[in-house]
């Protein structure tokens, strides 16, 4: 928590920042005189050497050398800042949402330039919005759009967008139309609204806003299903709302619409949506297939992610099919074969990047709009107003109750009418209706000034008042939460059998349902498609080996980020271990024995003895992938044990050494701070931790998949060697092979452990380390 | 309905009805469709089953073929397996796979889960002694892999180790050195899938079947 002088220093910052961004803002409007006095100079100079000569300048402005790009990161700047300053307000950021509170920031800026006399810069211009600001926000939902949830619900989510949409329409539109023809004595402005542009109106304010739903849905965790439902609606409506926009407006200026205008628009819809998507599929696979063949430049990975998206939206966008829908698709399709090529640093990046955009542009927008607002152009004109607004909620409310009487008769899972009223009041309007208006040519549109004071109503309605209130509605009603939590092994493994088990019963039924085309689609995909897309090894890869690979490397970072455990995690720390799930088979003590075959026996049994009590506390200790924690025990006791288990370590030590060197253990004692070796019996992935007494133990994972030559014969190697000990071997102590010199063994291991740790496609934290330390000291 | 009176003995359909729930309508289609499987005969056997071509590519199929037989399913607390079965059992078998109505209390939501997940225990506990023991669960994921041309047995034996353990580490939370845990119990599979959702995921929509898309 930051204390009060941080919070007022951060305060002081924000509104220098913001005064700082007037001036510049403000001399937009006057650039011309200085530029113009430089150019005087230079021609007097040139015009000859007998004026008198100025002295030279040392220090010299000129603003509008770097004016648009350093506006543009101002503004992003002040947008960042305000993200930052939001959060160090606890109790704010509680009870209003953050776009509330960043459309208040935009005003408080537009009225800040307004007051100081300059122009307001159009920031909601619609180029800006929608090939700027837009993008990024829609394919990062698009690349993390959770597919299966999706696409069980798709039939619903299509009915509410498409019909949901035109019902929302024509009824606001004709609803508006009918209002304002009213009062034939009293002529108003009102009465030179015809049909079409009320209708064009409607099509603009009834699409719910993938922005606004985005911005608030996040910060009230709702249940999966509610969430998937409205954030799809929101997504897929671009399509009706691109159709409908372009055909009223076009023929607004007509004046009338024939049937065949009306079948035109059908079949121009049909395009348009499945053109988007099209589109967006084509470079989703270009995309994965590039990533293909990144081994070897994995730096530039990510930029051919966002390149390839970036162009399917604007490819989609030149031929007025459905950029929204283009990227949702790019992404989606793409995702399943990049995320198997390409380096999991890169899939870091991405993900970073795309979030940070995504965020940017967000705030952004919320800030622009609050300028905008202030700017105008306004034309208020109370009827219109509170007639569009009262007819939207309406509209929203008929629409989804009469739908969802008609959807629940094929849904399984039915939806409840808390399901019904939170898919109705999460219906946000947003900046893309706003863009919309603002994109009307005021020739063809005189009352656009009045749309658009309505627009924005509307939309501050939506979001202050909706927006601020769905949280504690979502709290009275006791709406299914987020489940929290994380994805474990059983879930997948029962995944998977119950869609197996459901195909198959459907295959007895005779059925061709759901589940029967699912499966064909999955063995199309693994057949044929994979091959193409996913380089190497990785394109057989079962889907639950992927899964589970995927979770121990999450375990493995785990691991090293909380200091390999010297701080642990709250989490439940649960006692089970392998031995405890293993049936009793050999005595632990097997290694030690073949070890120790050379020595007398009295040496014998006190080794062994030692070497047990040490190995059964170890096995006790170490958890393999266990959700919850994957950590060595010694950290539990801490320090002071630590210190304890040491000095036994070191008598163990000067014990073995003793012996002539005939047992060489170069991992390091069991219940040394150093040394957790958390294996898997013979898994294919190791973890190898450096042997440094008192820091943070470095663990470079091998990954499975053979990104590099090297590694595939080292990874061989080191399974056939593993293969000779018993199965659930906690500890590798690794037994010289019988009857070999003293030093030789550990030579032979070091050497091993030496190239394990070298051989990783991405530098690892420490190449270069002496690996030759002994662990203790 | 007309199809319906040709059908024979309506009565029984009804207790058919009682027993596991199916309408009318889908109890004729299923009987179409189990006539069709058993060639006319009485009695469906496992060869009828090994018959359908598209089960052939399922990598579980023989457990799913083995769970018709299975007699704990027969909802008449049997223990053990039959040879052969006749239409009621085919139809209290697909009973388990009914979507549960729309109205339903929180206990009967609850005992239809518990329905469901006793029959995904029963498919997974192939020795009857009432526990997943570890082999019987290694066994499942290597079935589950068993399509990949490259199984790894290994990789399926820890994956297998691994979910086994986080089961202990859920139901038992903390366990001495030597002790064992033997193997998932009823209840500690319930409470593992608890947050599964079972209840709307293990369906199948028996609404629309007709007679002319059931083809072999």
């Amino acid at each position: 928590r930051a204390s009060l002088p941080e919070r007022g220093l951060l305060l002081l910052m924000v509104l220098v920042f913001l005064e700082g961004s007037v001036l510049p803002l403000g001399a937009a409007s006057s650039p011309d005189v200085t530029h113009q006095a430089n150019s005087d100079n230079h021609i007097v100079k040139e015009a000859g050497h007998n004026f008198t000569k100025k002295p030279f300048p040392v220090l010299s402005l000129d603003y509008h050398h770097i004016q648009a790009p350093f506006e543009i990161s101002l503004w992003v700047l002040l947008a960042s800042l305000m993200k930052l300053g939001f959060h160090l307000i606890p109790r704010l950021s509680g009870i209003v949402p953050e776009s509330c509170l960043l459309i208040v920031v935009g005003l408080l800026v537009g009225g800040l330039i307004k007051l100081a006399g300059e122009q307001v810069p159009p920031v909601l211009d619609s180029r800006l919005f929608f090939l700027c600001l837009l993008p990024p926000i829609i394919l990062d939902a698009g690349y993390f759009l959770p597919i299966r949830p999706f696409m069980e619900n798709l039939g619903t989510i299509l009915m509410f967008a498409v019909v949901g949409t035109l019902w929302n329409a024509f009824f606001v539109g004709g609803l508006l139309y009918a209002v304002c023809q009213i009062q034939p004595g009293n002529p108003s402005i009102l009465h030179q609204l015809e049909l079409l542009p009320c209708l064009l109106f409607g099509s603009i304010i009834s699409a719910v806003d993938p922005v606004a739903v985005l911005a608030v849905f996040e910060e009230i965790h709702i249940n999966e299903l509610l969430h998937i439902l409205v954030f799809g609606e929101s997504l897929l409506n671009d399509a009706v709302t691109v159709v409908l926009y372009h055909l009223f407006e076009e023929y607004a200026g007509v004046g009338s619409v024939t049937v065949m205008d009306v079948f035109l628009g059908i079949i121009s819809f049909l395009v348009v949506a499945v053109g988007g998507v099209l589109v967006g599929a084509i470079y989703g696979i270009l995309a994965a297939f590039t990533s293909r063949f990144t081994s070897h430049t994995r730096v530039i990975e990510p930029l051919f992610v966002f390149v390839y998206s970036y162009m399917a939206y604007l490819s989609a966008e030149m031929f007025h099919l459905s950029g929204i829908m283009s990227l949702i698709a790019c992404g989606a399709v793409m995702r399943p074969y990049v995320e198997a090529n390409i380096s999991h640093k890169s899939h870091t990046t991405i993900k970073y990047f795309l979030k940070m955009w995504s965020s940017v542009s967000e705030t952004l927008i919320f800030i622009f709009l609050g300028v905008a607002t202030v700017e105008g152009p306004h034309n208020w004109n109370w009827t219109f107003v509170t007639v569009t607004v009262i007819l939207c909620l309406v509209a929203r409310v008929i629409g989804v109750v009469g739908l969802t009487y008609v959807i629940n008769k094929f849904r399984i899972v039915k939806l409840t009418t808390k399901d019904q009223f939170i898919v109705a009041y999460g219906g946000l309007r947003g900046a893309i209706a706003f863009s919309l208006g603002f994109l009307l040519n005021k020739d063809h549109f005189p009352l656009r000034d009045m749309f658009l004071t309505a627009i924005i109503t509307v939309i501050f309605f939506t979001v202050f008042v909706q927006g601020m209130t769905i949280k504690p509605l979502v709290e009275l009603l006791a709406v299914k939460k987020k489940q929290e939590a994380k994805r474990s092994i059983n879930e997948e493994i029962h995944t998977q059998f119950l869609d197996h088990l459901l195909t198959g019963i459907e295959d007895i039924c005779g059925h061709y349902g759901h589940h029967h085309w699912k499966d064909k689609l999955n063995r199309f995909n693994k057949k044929y498609v994979k091959k193409c897309l996913i380089a190497g090894e990785r394109s057989k890869e079962p889907q639950l080996i992927a899964f589970y690979h995927k979770m121990e490397m999450k375990q493995a970072i785990e691991l090293v980020e909380s200091g390999g455990g010297v701080k642990l995690p709250s989490a439940m720390p649960s006692a089970v271990s392998m031995q405890n799930i293993q049936p009793k088979k050999l005595p632990p003590a097997k290694p030690a024995e073949r070890a120790l075959s050379n020595l007398p026996k009295g040496r014998e049994e006190e080794i062994r003895k030692i070497l047990r009590s040490n190995l059964q506390r170890t096995r006790q200790r170490l958890r393999s992938y266990n959700r919850h924690t994957l950590l060595a025990d010694p950290y539990e006791d801490g320090l002071g044990d630590l210190l304890i288990k040491k000095q036994k370590m070191i008598e163990l030590e000067r014990k073995i050494k003793d012996m002539n060197n005939y047992l060489t253990v170069p991992a390091a004692p069991p219940d040394s701070p150093t040394m957790c070796r958390a294996r898997l019996a013979s898994d294919p992935q190791a973890y190898s931790m450096k042997p440094e007494p008192d820091s943070v133990p470095t663990i470079q994972v091998d990954l499975a998949s053979p990104q590099s030559p090297d590694s595939v014969n080292l990874m061989d190697e080191f399974r056939r060697a593993e293969q000779q000990h018993e199965e659930d071997q906690g500890l590798m102590m690794k037994p010289p092979s019988g009857e070999s010199g003293p030093k030789k063994p550990g030579e032979e291991d070091g050497s091993r452990e030496h190239k394990l740790m070298r051989c990783l496609s991405d530098p690892g934290p420490s190449a270069d380390e002496d690996e030759d330390e002994p662990f203790l000291p | 309905m007309g199809a319906l009176q040709s059908s024979p003995g309506q009565h029984e359909y009804g207790d058919l009805a009682e027993k596991t729930g199916f309408s009318f309508r889908q109890i004729g289609v299923l009987h179409t469709r189990f006539k069709q499987l058993s060639h006319n005969e009485e009695t469906l056997q496992r060869d009828h089953f090994n018959e359908i071509p598209d089960l052939a590519c399922n990598p579980i199929r023989a457990q799913i073929v083995g769970a018709f037989f299975d007699r704990r399913n027969f909802r008449e607390n049997g223990e053990g397996t039959v040879q052969e079965i006749g239409f009621e059992e085919f139809l209290v078998v697909m009973s388990h796979f009914r979507p549960p109505s729309l109205h339903m209390t929180q206990e009967q939501r609850e005992s239809v889960r518990r329905e469901k997940l006793r029959f995904l225990f029963n498919m997974h506990d192939t020795d009857n002694d009432g526990t997943i023991t570890l082999e019987e669960y290694r066994h499942l994921v290597e079935e589950l892999l068993s399509l990949s041309e490259t199984l790894e047995k290994n990789t399926a034996k820890s994956i297998a180790d691994a979910a086994m353990l986080e089961v202990a580490s859920i139901s038992m939370g903390h366990m001495e050195p030597d002790e064992f845990y033997e193997g998932i119990t009823f209840e500690h599979f319930l409470k593992l899938l608890n947050g599964f959702e079972i209840e709307s995921r293990m369906n199948i929509r028996f609404l629309r079947m007709d007679t002319t898309t059931l083809c072999k």
